[in-house]
C-alpha cells in the first residue's frame, strides 16, 4: 500500500492532494448529497418551496408502468449491446490472434471506432437507417423488411442497440486480443499434439482461460450501455418513438431538465447511483479475484 | 505453432476482413455523403461513391457554420473541443499524479480517507448527478464559461490509481539515494519520479484526450451560449432541428470532422494508445 521509506512534512501532503479533494468535494460528493436529499422532497417548479414527502417520489417511480417500463428497456438494450460486442469482437480476436502477417494492418483498422463518440455512432447509423435514404434502410427494404425507426418503436432500439455496440467493438477487441496473447502457448501445442482440432481447442482451452477477460469485459460492456449510451439516446431517437428508446440515464434528464420533476428526477439518480455502486463493487470484488477454473 | 489448414486461414481472413468492412463502412458512408450536395441525398439510393462538392461542403461547414446549428462555424467548435479535451487531460494527469504521490510517498492523517474519497467519484458518473451538480455550476457562477466546461471533470480515480499502481512498483533505494543527496520531496518528484512516468503520462493522455473530446452530456448542461459549443454536442442541434428536414450532407460532415481528432491521435499513437487502455482499466 505504501513506501517504506517516506517523506516527512506536515503540511505538503495535503497541499498535494487538496485540488483533487475540493473538486471531489464540490462537484461529486456535495451533488450526490443534494441527490439524495431531494429526492425526499417535492418542489415546486419555481424552487420557492419544497415539500418533505418521505418515499413518495420513489413510490411514485415504482407505480408508474413507464418508469418500468425504462428499466426493462435499460435492460434490453444493456445486454444486447454487450452480447453483440462482445461476440463481434471475441470473433475478430481470435481470427487476428491467429494472423502472423498483416497483423498491425489488421489491427489499426479495427481499434479506429474507439475513437468515436458514442454520439457521432449514433448519428451516422440514424443517418444509415433513414427510412427514407439511409442505404441501410434501402438494403432492408430490397429483402422486405420495411424498415421506419420514426414509427417502430423495436426497431428504433434496435438501431441505438446497433450503433452503441458498433463503437464497443474496438473496446472488446483490444481487451480479448490481450487475454488470447497472454495464453501460453505450450498448451494449446499439447492439445493439438492430443489431436484436438481448433474448434475443439477454442472451447475446451481458449475460452475458459478467457474467462476473467469475458467477465471484466461485460462488468465494463454494461456500465457503458447504460451510462455513456446516453449521447447516442440524445442525439439521435431522443427516447422516442413513445419512450421505446428511453433508457434510465435518458429519462433522469429528461425528468429534470425538460420535465422539471426535481423530486422525481433526484430519486432516479438516487437508484442509477445504487446500480453503479453495485457493479463497481461487482468489478472490483470479483474481477480483481479472477475467475477459478 | 505451424500448422497448416488452408481452409482455417481463409475463413480468419474472410471473417477480419468482414469485421473492417463492418467497422468501417459507417465512416465511409459519412465521408461519400459528405461530399454531395443536397439533390444527391434527396431520392434513395444515394450514392457509394464520392461527389464533387467537398470542398464547398467543407469550407461552408468550417467557416461559415449553419444557421440549424445556431449559425455556429463548425472551426470554432471544433477549437472549444480543443480547448476543453487539453484542460481536461492536462488538469485530470496534473492533479492525479500529485494526489498520486501524496499518498504513496507521505506518511499523514486521513491518507487512507483520501484515497477511498478519490475512489467513490468512479461510482459518481455526470449521468447519475445531472441536475444537483448543474445547480453547483450555477451557484459558482461558471455556466458558459471555460472553467464550467472543464473544471468539475477533472478529478480523476483512474489516473490516480494508475499513477499510484506504478510509483509502489519504483524501488525505495531511489528515494534513499534522493535523501542522501538532500533532495527534498519537491526535488525528487521533479526531477525523479516525473522522468519515470514519462509513459504513463503519454498513455494516459491519449486515453484522456479521446475522453474529453468526446464530451457529450456535460456541454449540453453548461453551454447554452452558442460560441461554447462543442462540437460533438453541437451535430445534435443539426440532427434534431424541428421541422425543417436534417440537412444530411452537412450533418455527415460534420460527424467526420468531430472525429478527426482522436481519430488521428489513436492511429498515430497506437503502442501508447493500447498501453494505456489495457492498464488504465487493470
Amino acid at each position: 500500500m505504501q513506501k517504506r521509506v517516506v517523506f516527512r512534512s506536515r503540511l505538503l501532503p495535503y497541499l498535494l492532494v487538496l485540488p483533487q479533494i475540493a473538486i471531489t468535494l464540490i462537484f461529486f460528493f456535495w451533488p450526490a448529497y443534494q441527490a439524495l436529499e431531494s429526492s425526499f422532497f417535492i418542489e415546486d417548479a419555481f424552487g420557492f418551496s419544497r415539500q418533505w414527502v418521505a418515499m413518495q417520489n420513489y413510490v411514485e417511480l415504482f407505480e408508474d408502468p413507464s418508469y418500468l417500463r425504462s428499466f426493462k428497456t435499460t435492460l434490453i438494450f444493456g445486454v444486447s449491446v454487450a452480447v453483440m460486442a462482445m461476440s463481434i469482437s471475441l470473433g475478430l480476436a481470435v481470427a487476428a490472434n491467429r494472423v502472423v502477417k498483416a497483423a498491425t494492418g489488421y489491427r489499426t483498422m479495427l481499434i479506429w471506432p474507439y475513437a468515436v463518440a458514442p454520439a457521432l455512432a449514433g448519428v451516422i447509423w440514424y443517418f444509415l437507417m433513414n427510412p427514407s435514404l439511409g442505404i441501410v434502410a434501402y438494403w432492408l427494404k430490397n429483402v422486405g423488411v420495411d424498415w421506419n425507426h420514426y414509427l417502430n418503436g423495436d426497431q428504433a432500439l434496435l438501431l441505438v442497440i446497433v450503433a452503441a455496440a458498433w463503437k464497443q467493438v474496438s473496446y472488446n477487441f483490444l481487451f480479448f486480443l490481450a487475454g488470447l496473447q497472454s495464453i501460453p502457448k505450450s498448451l494449446i501445442e499439447a492439445a493439438a499434439i492430443d489431436r484436438a482440432g481448433p474448434v475443439r481447442r477454442f472451447w475446451t482451452i481458449v475460452f475458459p482461460l478467457l474467462t476473467p477477460t469475458t467477465f471484466f469485459l461485460l462488468v465494463v460492456n454494461l456500465v457503458y450501455a447504460f451510462f455513456d449510451t446516453f449521447a447516442l439516446v440524445h442525439a439521435t431517437t431522443e427516447g422516442g418513438p413513445v419512450d421505446a428508446t428511453s433508457i434510465l440515464v435518458f429519462r433522469v434528464y429528461n425528468t429534470g431538465f425538460i420535465g422539471q420533476d426535481y423530486g422525481s428526477s433526484a430519486a432516479q439518480s438516487v437508484i442509477l447511483m445504487g446500480l453503479v455502486i453495485m457493479m463497481t463493487f461487482v468489478q472490483f470484488r470479483f474481477v480483481e479475484r479472477k475467475v477459478q477454473y | 505453432m505451424v500448422e497448416n489448414r488452408p481452409f482455417l486461414t481463409f475463413l480468419t481472413h474472410a471473417v477480419l476482413i468482414i469485421g473492417v468492412l463492418f467497422l468501417c463502412f459507417p465512416v465511409w458512408m459519412a465521408l461519400v455523403a459528405s461530399t454531395h450536395g443536397p439533390e444527391a441525398l434527396s431520392s434513395s439510393p444515394i450514392p457509394l461513391w464520392f461527389g464533387d462538392r467537398a470542398w464547398e461542403n467543407y469550407s461552408q461547414l468550417l467557416v461559415g457554420g449553419l444557421p440549424e446549428a445556431g449559425g455556429v462555424p463548425i472551426g470554432s467548435m471544433m477549437f472549444n473541443s480543443l480547448i476543453m479535451a487539453l484542460v481536461i487531460t492536462f488538469g485530470k494527469i496534473a492533479i492525479s499524479i500529485i494526489s498520486a504521490y501524496a499518498i504513496v510517498y507521505f506518511q499523514f492523517p486521513f491518507r487512507m480517507g483520501f484515497f477511498w474519497m478519490i475512489f467513490i467519484t468512479l461510482m459518481l458518473p455526470v449521468e447519475v448527478r445531472i441536475l444537483p451538480t448543474f445547480d453547483v455550476v450555477v451557484k459558482m457562477g461558471m455556466l458558459n464559461t471555460y472553467a464550467g466546461l472543464t473544471v468539475p471533470l477533472i478529478a480523476s480515480a483512474t489516473a490516480t490509481f494508475l499513477f499510484r499502481q506504478f510509483f509502489l512498483t519504483i524501488p525505495d533505494e531511489l528515494v534513499e539515494a534522493a535523501r542522501i543527496d538532500r533532495a527534498g520531496p519537491l526535488r525528487f518528484f521533479w526531477d525523479i519520479l516525473l522522468p519515470l512516468s514519462r509513459t504513463n503520462i503519454a498513455a494516459l493522455f491519449i486515453i484522456l484526450f479521446i475522453y474529453g473530446w468526446n464530451q457529450y452530456l456535460w456541454p449540453l448542461l453548461i453551454t447554452t451560449d452558442e460560441s461554447l459549443y462543442t462540437v460533438v454536442m453541437g451535430i445534435q442541434r443539426m440532427v434534431n432541428s424541428g421541422e425543417s428536414l436534417p440537412v444530411w450532407h452537412y450533418i455527415m460532415g460534420t460527424a467526420v470532422l468531430a472525429m478527426i481528432p482522436p481519430v488521428i491521435v489513436v492511429v498515430a499513437m497506437q503502442k501508447l494508445f493500447v498501453k494505456g487502455l489495457v492498464e488504465s482499466e487493470k
